[in-house]
C-alpha cells in the first residue's frame, strides 16, 4: 500500500487540473502580452484565471497579480511593502512561528536598516490581537501573520489580528499558504490587505503562486522588467500554471467546509488511535482551532527521521516538521516556538492530509506507527533508562 | 539526501542490537537535545571484544552507524579496536550523507568510550572475568 500524507509540503496535481492546463502547451501558447490572436487566447486564459482566483477568496480580479511561488508573494509583499512605506516607518511586526520565506525576509530587512518586531506564539501557538496591538509603534507600517502553521496546523484569529492592525492603519498581510482550500477565506470581510497563496499546496502544479494586494496598497516591485501584471511583477506569465492555479482553487474552495469536515474526520481518527495506542506521545498545535489536515505529534524517546524512514520503507510520506528544514540539523524553530523541548521536537511527525486520503490508509498509517515506535524504542537507550527509572547520562557534544 | 543501500541495510536489519548484562564495559555518549544518543556494551576476556551490543537513539545514520561499528570490533583486541575510526565506519557503508557526516564521530565515541570504561574498571580493581579466572577459581 502507498500512501502520501505529506500534503503539506506537495500536493498532487489533480486529473481535473491536469486536463485544464493540457491545451496551454501545445495548442494555445501565445504570450498573453502579444496582439495577435495567439497572444490573446491565452490572455483570455490568464485573466479567466485571474478571475477564479479572486472569487475563491472574495476579492477583485485586479487584485490577484501571479508570481512564480508562495515564497515570492512573500517575499513581495514584505520586502513591496516595507519599501513603499519607507517614509512612514521602519517597523514591521511578525512572529516567531512563520514560515522561512516571511522569517529569512525579515531577517534580510533588518540588515537593510528595518526593524523587526517577533511576538512569540503561545503553547498552542496562538497570537492575540491584544499581543499584536500592543507592539504596534507610530513608525509600524507592516503586520505579517500567517493564517494556519505549516508544522503544527494552528489557524490564527486573522480576522480580529487584522482588525486590531486596522484600527492603527497598519497593513496586514497574511501568508495563507497553508490555508487555501482548507479554511473559508474572504479578504474584503476579514480586512485583510495583503494574501500570499501558493498553487501545489493545492493541487496545481508547482512553480505558481499569487499574492492579492487590496487595491489602494503601494508595493515597489522585485524585479524591473516588462508591464506584465499590471506592470508590477516582470516576466512572461506561467500560461499553463496559471490557468492550473484558477481551476485548483476553484474546486478547492467550491465546498470547503464539506472537504474540510471529511478531512478532520480523518485527522481525529489518526489522532485518537495514536493516543490510545501509542504511550508517552504529545500533540502539538493547538488542539482544536487546528487545520483539518494537520497531525503532529512527539513520539517520545524516538528520533523521527528514523520513523520517517520506517514510513517510507512501508510505502507511507509523512514529514518531520517542515520539509523545507530537513538538510538541517536544528529542530523545527515552530515547534521550539511553542515550547516543544528539543528532544521531543526531535520526536515529531508530521502527517497532511488531503481531501483524498482514506480512513483505510489512516488505519494503515497508526497500525504502522505503532509497529515502528515500538520497534525504535526496543533500540532506544532513552527508552530502556526511563523504564529502570534512572536519567541518561551521555555527553556533550 | 540519500542513504547508501548498505545504510538502509543496517538500519532495517540492525546487527548487535540489544543490551548486556554482564557487560566488561560500557560507553554512552551523545545528548538528546542533539538528537543522538548513542551505547555500547562491550565484553571482553583476555583484551579481546568477545561481543558487543548497542542501543541508539537517533536518525537512520547513527544507528546505521552503530550497527556496522559493532560488526567491525567484534573479536577485535583492544588494541585493534581503539584504531577504529568513524572513517572506517562510514567506508564501511559506502558513505554518509555529508550532514550526517557527525553521527559516524558518535559510533567511533561510543565504541572508545566502552573500551575507557572497561580500562577504568580494571584500574579500579574490578576485574572482569575470564577464561584464567575460571581456572584458577577450579585450583583454589
Amino acid at each position: 500500500m502507498r500512501v502520501y500524507m505529506d500534503n503539506g509540503a506537495t500536493t498532487r496535481v489533480t486529473e481535473p487540473v491536469m486536463a485544464a492546463m493540457q491545451p496551454y502547451f501545445c495548442e494555445i501558447y501565445g504570450n498573453p502580452s502579444s496582439v495577435h490572436g495567439f497572444g490573446r487566447e491565452a490572455r483570455k486564459a490568464v485573466e479567466a484565471a485571474r478571475a477564479q482566483v479572486a472569487k475563491a477568496i472574495g476579492a477583485e480580479p485586479r487584485e490577484i497579480y501571479f508570481t512564480g511561488c508562495g515564497t515570492e508573494a512573500d517575499n513581495w509583499a514584505l520586502r513591496g511593502a516595507a519599501y513603499a512605506n519607507i517614509k512612514k516607518g521602519k517597523h514591521i511586526i511578525t512572529t516567531n512561528f512563520e514560515h522561512h520565506a516571511i522569517l529569512h525576509t525579515c531577517k534580510q530587512l533588518e540588515k537593510e536598516g528595518f526593524e523587526v518586531t517577533y511576538l512569540p506564539v503561545d503553547h498552542d501557538g496562538l497570537i492575540t490581537p491584544e499581543q499584536l496591538e500592543a507592539a504596534i509603534r507610530p513608525d509600524t507600517v507592516l503586520v505579517s501573520i500567517m493564517y494556519a502553521n505549516n508544522e503544527v496546523g494552528t489557524i490564527e484569529p486573522i480576522t480580529e489580528l487584522a482588525a486590531a492592525a486596522k484600527a492603527h492603519g497598519v497593513l496586514f498581510h497574511t501568508d495563507a499558504v497553508q490555508a487555501i482550500g482548507h479554511v473559508p477565506i474572504d479578504v474584503k470581510a476579514q480586512g485583510i490587505d495583503m494574501l500570499s497563496m501558493s498553487g501545489h499546496k493545492f493541487h496545481a502544479p508547482k512553480g505558481i503562486g499569487a499574492l492579492y494586494v487590496r487595491q489602494g496598497v503601494r508595493l515597489q516591485r522585485l524585479m524591473q522588467g516588462g508591464a506584465q501584471e499590471r506592470g508590477q511583477r516582470p516576466g512572461t506569465e506561467n500560461l499553463a500554471g496559471i490557468v492550473g492555479i484558477g481551476k485548483a482553487i476553484e474546486l478547492a474552495t467550491e465546498d470547503v467546509e464539506g472537504r474540510a469536515a471529511k478531512m478532520a474526520a480523518i485527522r481525529d481518527h489518526i489522532i485518537d488511535r495514536i493516543m490510545k495506542e501509542i504511550p508517552h506521545v504529545q500533540l502539538n498545535g493547538h488542539p482544536t482551532r487546528r487545520m483539518c489536515g494537520n497531525i503532529n505529534v512527539s513520539f517520545y524517546f524516538v528520533e523521527s527521521e528514523s520513523i520517517l524512514l520506517h514510513l517510507d520503507f512501508k510505502g507511507i510520506a509523512a514529514s518531520s516538521g517542515s520539509a523545507c528544514t530537513s538538510g538541517s540539523l536544528d529542530p523545527s524553530h515552530v515547534l521550539l516556538a511553542i515550547g516543544v523541548s528539543h528532544e521531543h521536537a526531535n520526536g515529531s511527525v508530521r502527517l497532511s492530509l488531503c481531501e483524498e486520503n482514506t480512513l483505510e490508509e489512516a488505519d494503515y498509517v497508526v497500525d504502522s506507527l505503532v509497529e515502528i515506535v515500538k520497534r525504535l524504542r526496543d533500540m532506544s537507550p532513552l527508552y530502556e533508562d526511563f523504564l529502570k527509572g534512572v536519567e541518561t547520562v551521555g555527553t556533550d557534544d | 539526501m540519500e542513504y547508501t543501500e548498505q545504510v538502509m541495510d543496517h538500519f532495517m536489519n540492525p546487527r548487535n542490537m540489544g543490551d548486556m548484562d554482564d557487560a566488561s564495559g560500557v560507553g554512552t555518549v551523545g545528548n538528546a537535545k542533539c538528537g543522538d544518543i548513542m551505547r555500547i556494551y562491550i565484553k571482553v576476556e583476555n583484551d579481546v571484544i568477545t561481543d558487543v551490543k548497542f542501543k541508539t537513539f537517533g536518525c537512520g545514520a547513527a544507528i546505521a552507524t552503530s550497527s556496522k561499528a559493532t560488526e567491525i570490533v567484534k573479536g577485535m583486541t583492544l588494541e585493534e579496536a581503539e584504531k577504529v575510526t568513524n572513517k572506517m565506519v562510514m567506508e564501511a557503508l559506502g558513505g554518509l550523507p555529508p550532514v550526517k557526516v557527525h553521527c559516524s564521530v558518535l559510533a567511533e565515541e561510543a565504541l572508545h568510550a566502552a573500551i575507557q570504561d572497561y580500562r577504568e574498571r580494571l584500574a579500579k580493581g574490578e576485574k572482569p572475568r575470564t577464561e584464567e579466572d575460571d581456572e584458577d577459581i577450579k585450583y583454589v
